[in-house]
């Protein structure tokens, strides 16, 4: 049960960080071709890639409980930051994710730099930049999730998987993914994030959770009736709270 | 210099985020439960600290709105 929602979980959230990534390539590529994009993506994979062989096999020699405090603190503060933006999203509190809009920002950003051999280095490095930024986020998911049970492998095919149908995606949609749902994943992948966040760091700090592993079931279920629950509290206080301080 | 203020800024937005006191409060919960663990089982504070948290910074955000 533990690797599938490993699995999953590494998948969604990559899936969100990857589409962000992509929103970047095409921008870059549709502006200035595919020759300095692709580069600039191949280089932020090698560097990524790098990054994770050097990380995972040393989390590996650290004994599991010290991982499981330190890691369950970095996902529990992380997955909070999701769930907490997500929340305001979903309440109107906070503007959603615009793929089309970050889109043509990139463009117009672009176009102003003009023609000439200098555009290719600039178009080389906003892709590795989009590409490496938005990977390291990924990386950051699959060595955390997957170091704190020691399965950094399976945790790898959740993103690779992401990495396969957000290219795919790319590659027949040759536009910017819209119409991916991005707040109800990130929604999603923050209500996974808390609940593994707190499961490991208890179990890392000494606390015995009733029903042993099947609690994290339970957790994910506390946890997403929490959020839809604020969702709808937010919803009930926050005109309240606006029309107040208008008077005030 | 510039590059390494750039990549610490870069984390501490990756992980802080928006709301620091989200970071303390977790490493107080934490800090708290795993003392009391040693004399009991203090599991539910855990799920409880973890919504009075994320309530609380929803609170603040939504006054700031």
């Amino acid at each position: 049960m533990h690797s599938v929602l490993l699995v999953g979980a590494a998948f969604l959230a990559s899936t969100v960080e990857m589409v962000e990534a992509l929103t970047i390539v095409l921008a870059v590529a549709v502006t200035s071709g595919w020759r300095s994009a692709s580069r600039g993506v191949v280089a932020a994979l090698i560097a990524l890639a790098a990054i994770v062989a050097a990380l995972g096999p040393a989390l590996a020699k650290i004994p599991i409980d010290s991982l499981r405090v330190a890691i369950g603190i970095l996902l529990l503060v992380f997955g909070l930051q999701w769930l907490r933006k997500a929340i305001l999203r979903a309440a109107g509190l906070k503007a959603v994710h615009d793929e089309d809009a970050i889109f043509a920002a990139e463009v117009q950003a672009l176009e102003q730099r003009g023609e000439g051999k200098e555009q290719d280095w600039f178009a080389f490095t906003v892709a590795f930049k989009g590409v490496f930024l938005e990977g390291l986020e990924v990386a950051f998911i699959v060595v955390t999730f997957g170091g704190s049970q020691h399965k950094v492998g399976l945790a790898a095919l959740g993103a690779a998987a992401a990495l396969i149908v957000v290219v795919a995606l790319g590659a027949v949609v040759h536009a910017p993914l819209s119409r991916v749902p991005e707040n109800t994943l990130k929604f999603g992948v923050g209500v996974m994030l808390t609940s593994f966040g707190t499961f490991w760091s208890g179990e890392g700090i000494g606390v015995s959770w009733p029903g042993s592993d099947a609690m994290l079931l339970g957790m994910i279920a506390f946890v997403l009736l929490l959020a839809l629950g604020c969702v709808r509290w937010l919803r009930h206080i926050a005109p309240v709270a606006a029309i107040a301080s208008e008077v005030a | 210099m510039k590059r390494l203020k750039a990549f610490g800024y870069f984390w501490y937005d990756f992980v802080i985020g928006d709301d620091w006191r989200i970071a303390v409060s977790v490493v107080l919960l934490l800090t708290v439960t795993g003392l009391l663990a040693r004399r009991w089982n203090p599991w539910p504070l855990l799920p409880l600290g973890v919504a009075l948290t994320l309530m609380w910074s929803l609170r603040r955000a939504s006054r700031a709105e």
